[in-house]
């Protein structure tokens, strides 16, 4: 057996330890980055869900200001406590859009009633159809969009209190 | 007291081990005979280990809260077996377990082995303390399951309620085991490099261990198969999933290693092989734990994840495994190969069997850990799925399968006979399940259609070793043989059934509804709400038919609270020719739920082919060992007689 062959395994040992090394080093970035990030909404035109609310469409996002754009709905829990932060950020001078995701009008005022009402315009959104063409795959997510329409960021989950400085930054740099 | 007496017997077992290597270096190095106080070493440090486990297993069956260990996995009011299971569900309690095993196991290589070299037994005990040494210092200094807590709290936080399954009481210790015991082989190997003994005797010394090890493997796949296809829903067998791919390794490893022993045994032959496969199998058992323990690959076994202890491991890893291949680069070249052998003989069958487990795990290991290189090169992420293994592993296992019908009925040496002349009637079979699957089934995948053939072909051609002789005077490692491999049969057949007949229906159902589902008409009968200890559920109660036949099934989709989690609890039901399998999903808000059906003819055939290959293993051990006892026995009686 000729002398590089035998070495052969212990080459390959180091360059496994290696890469081992880097990966404990360099713990995996577990966040979910959409790839949809700097690309522009995708062309949508929701009807209203609620009469005293007006409509949202993809149009209405691209206005020169920059928008929070949440993917909600009454019938999800986490959106209870989410939509007070929601108010938080409101309050503070954010414009807030809602796309309602499968939900009844009946439902969503009630919902709407009991946890406050942050939302400019809230559009439904009864087959999923807007929130798939927007890569969300669940309720709540966020989207923070710059005023020429362009996807600036993506929160998937509930946006907490703690997040608050995030998105707010994320909202200056989408400025 | 007890929570200390069992660290003191750690820290005197790891005394020990220290003595055990110097004694190893003097006795290789001057002229100094070690040997027998090595042996005593070994089995004393082997007893204070297993003092040291039975102290932990007092403090958790006590419900000791003093012991922060105890306090952080145990609750006083949790059901006396997992209490006693709790202490080994946990790292610390589990790195004490693996020591204690790797200990025991010292202590029976001191025990029993009389068929090396006193030389090579000696490197060999040397190098199994140099293990142990790391394992003992990785638990003093890094993870010591003795500490106390200061005061003691009143109750303990309990134990993850994934955790609380009668499995996974048992899976721990299975696994541990067959590590263990290829780390055995791992110290003979080494020693006998030391020694420069690499010979026949060394190669019957190491196979039992070695074929002990793949026993329990093969148990913990099979059953670790099934518990991910019943308890996770998805109605699959095999994932991929890097943990599955961890455990597979050193199984693929073990059992090239299996079989080139034997030529080693037999023949003398392929000795730096079998030196190499011995230690890449329990390389591989260490990259396993690694991968698992550190958690750098994302996988279903999140839980056991901490990045420093992973480090610790990983420098174990470097050097053990480093110091092995260190040795078998300088030593290699001194191994004198043995007999030689011809194109078409045993050992050139047994070579083509080793070669292409080489390269299927060479596949399945660059699978797992290429996005791993992905990512530290390019900066890339991506992962490599079932597409890949399948595609690449799936023809070279079927090549090997068809394969494994031959290699048996070589000659050692050179085979001289026409061999093929016996294939007639299992290739027969195999054509005929070939014409049969093109006939009926046109459309059918090309990998299932020859698995039926391979499969069709092995079921006969396995069994071959026994016709044409008297099958109850054939040695019971025939016997095993020839079983383990009509399990590979029986498991191909099983999996190429579930390939081409799974039915699989997903719909939204409300009570009343029937759906079809293969030969079965399933009723929706009713969805109602139930209860359990720390969980609530939705429970579905469905009716089907198929003939004659009516079964009640009652699949539940189960919320726990504390921590929150929801599983799917299936409900199975088996049948001769096959398994109904359901799933009961979320509500939509028309009150239908969602449902999902399977009817996979044959399926049960995987696992029962995975227990026969074990049940194999077991016969092959059974007649070793058996003949290692009237050997002896024989050499004592003549020795009586010749000396009375």
């Amino acid at each position: 057996m000729s002398r590089t062959i035998r070495f052969a395994p212990l080459a390959l040992l180091l360059l496994i330890i290696v890469a081992l090394i880097w990966r404990l080093a360099t713990p995996s970035d577990t966040n979910v980055h959409s790839t949809l990030e700097g690309k522009a909404v995708p062309a949508f035109a929701l009807s209203a869900i609620l009469p005293n609310k007006p409509p949202l469409s993809s149009a209405d996002l691209a206005n020169g200001q920059p928008h929070l754009v949440n993917v909600f709905a009454s019938w999800c829990v986490p959106c209870i406590t989410e939509v007070k932060v929601l108010q938080t950020l409101k309050d503070s001078g954010v414009s807030v859009e809602g796309i309602a995701i499968r939900d009844r009008p009946a439902d969503l005022t009630q919902f709407l009633a009991s946890n406050g009402d942050p939302y400019d315009r809230i559009g439904s959104d009864p087959q999923s159809q807007v929130q798939i063409s927007l890569g969300s795959s669940g309720v709540p997510e966020s989207f923070i969009v710059d005023g020429k329409g362009v996807i600036r960021y993506q929160h998937i989950g509930p946006i907490e209190r703690s997040d608050i400085g995030l998105i707010l930054s994320k909202l200056e740099q989408a400025r | 007291m007890i929570a200390e007496a069992g660290l003191a017997a750690l820290w005197l077992a790891a005394g020990l081990a220290a003595l055990q290597f110097v004694l190893m270096v003097l006795s290789l190095r001057i002229q100094f005979d070690g040997a027998r106080s090595m042996r005593s070493i070994a089995v004393v440090q082997g007893l204070l280990t297993l003092v040291a486990f039975a102290m932990l297993l007092i403090v958790f069956a006590r419900s000791d809260m003093s012991v922060a260990l105890v306090f952080e996995n145990s609750s006083a009011v949790k059901p006396f077996i997992y209490k006693v299971a709790g202490a080994w569900g946990n790292h610390e309690g589990s790195m004490l377990m693996w020591v204690t095993i790797l200990a025991i196991a010292g202590a029976f290589v001191a025990l029993l082995a009389h068929r090396t070299s006193e030389r090579t037994l000696v490197a060999a005990l040397g190098a199994q303390a140099v293990l142990a040494l790391g394992f003992y210092a990785f638990l003093l200094f890094a993870s010591n399951p003795f500490a106390r807590l200061w005061p003691a709290p009143p109750d303990g936080q309990g134990l993850n309620p994934l955790l609380q399954d009668p499995g996974l009481a048992f899976h721990p210790p299975t696994l541990y085991l067959g590590y263990v015991g290829l780390s055995v082989a791992f110290s003979l190997a080494v020693g006998a490099l030391l020694t420069g003994e690499v010979d026949s005797r060394l190669a019957r010394a190491m196979r039992p261990w070695v074929l002990g090890a793949w026993i329990l493997l093969t148990l913990g796949i099979t059953a670790g198969s099934y518990w991910a296809y019943y308890e996770l829903g998805w109605g699959g067998y095999w994932f991929w999933d890097p943990v599955e791919n961890a455990s597979l390794m050193p199984w693929l490893a073990a059992t090239a290693l299996l079989h080139s022993i034997n030529v080693l045994a037999a023949r003398g032959a392929l000795k730096a092989w079998t030196m190499m496969l011995a230690v890449i199998a329990f390389s591989m058992s260490m990259v396993g734990t690694f991968l698992v323990r550190s958690g750098i690959l994302t996988s279903v076994h999140a839980f056991a994840i901490d990045p420093e202890r992973g480090t610790f491991l990983l420098a174990l890893l470097a050097i053990y495994v480093g110091a092995a291949f260190i040795l078998f680069a300088v030593r290699g070249a001194t191994l004198k190969e043995g007999a030689p052998f011809e194109l078409v003989s045993r050992e050139s069958g047994l070579v083509v069997n080793n070669l292409i487990l080489s390269i299927v795990l060479g596949v399945v290991f660059v699978g797992t850990l290429y996005p791993l290189f992905v990512e530290a090169v390019s900066g890339e992420k991506l992962s490599v799925g079932a597409p890949y293994f399948n595609a690449v592993a799936g023809p070279l296992a079927l090549i090997l399968a068809a394969l494994v019908g031959v290699g048996p009925l070589l000659a050692w040496r050179r085979e001289r006979r026409p061999v093929f002349g016996q294939l007639t009637i299992p290739a027969l079979l195999g054509t005929s399940a070939l014409v049969i699957t093109i006939v009926l089934w046109p459309g059918m995948h090309i990998l299932p259609r020859l698995g039926f053939t391979v499969a069709a072909y092995l079921v006969a051609a396995s069994i071959l070793p026994l016709v044409n002789r008297n099958p109850f005077r054939a040695p019971l490692a025939t016997w095993g043989m020839v079983v383990a491999h009509f399990g590979i049969a029986i498991a191909l057949l099983g999996m190429a059934a579930n390939a081409a007949f799974t039915s699989e229906r997903l719909a939204i159902a409300k009570p009343g509804d029937t759906l079809t589902v293969g030969p079965w008409l399933v009723l929706l009968n009713d969805v109602t709400p139930t209860a359990g200890k720390n969980w609530t559920a939705v429970e579905a109660e469905l009716r089907a038919t198929r003939g004659a036949n009516v079964v009640t099934l009652k699949p539940q989709t189960r919320y726990f609270s504390d921590p929150p989690a929801e599983t799917n609890e299936s409900a199975i039901r088996t049948f001769w020719n096959g398994q109904l399998y359901t799933v009961v999903g979320k509500p939509d808000a028309s009150g239908a739920w969602q449902l999902r059906l399977w009817w996979k003819p044959f399926v049960t055939l995987i696992w029962a082919g995975g227990v026969l290959i074990a049940l194999g293993g077991a016969l092959a051990l059974l007649g070793r060992l058996w003949r290692l006892f009237w050997r002896r026995r024989a050499d004592a009686d003549w020795h009586r007689e010749r000396y009375a």
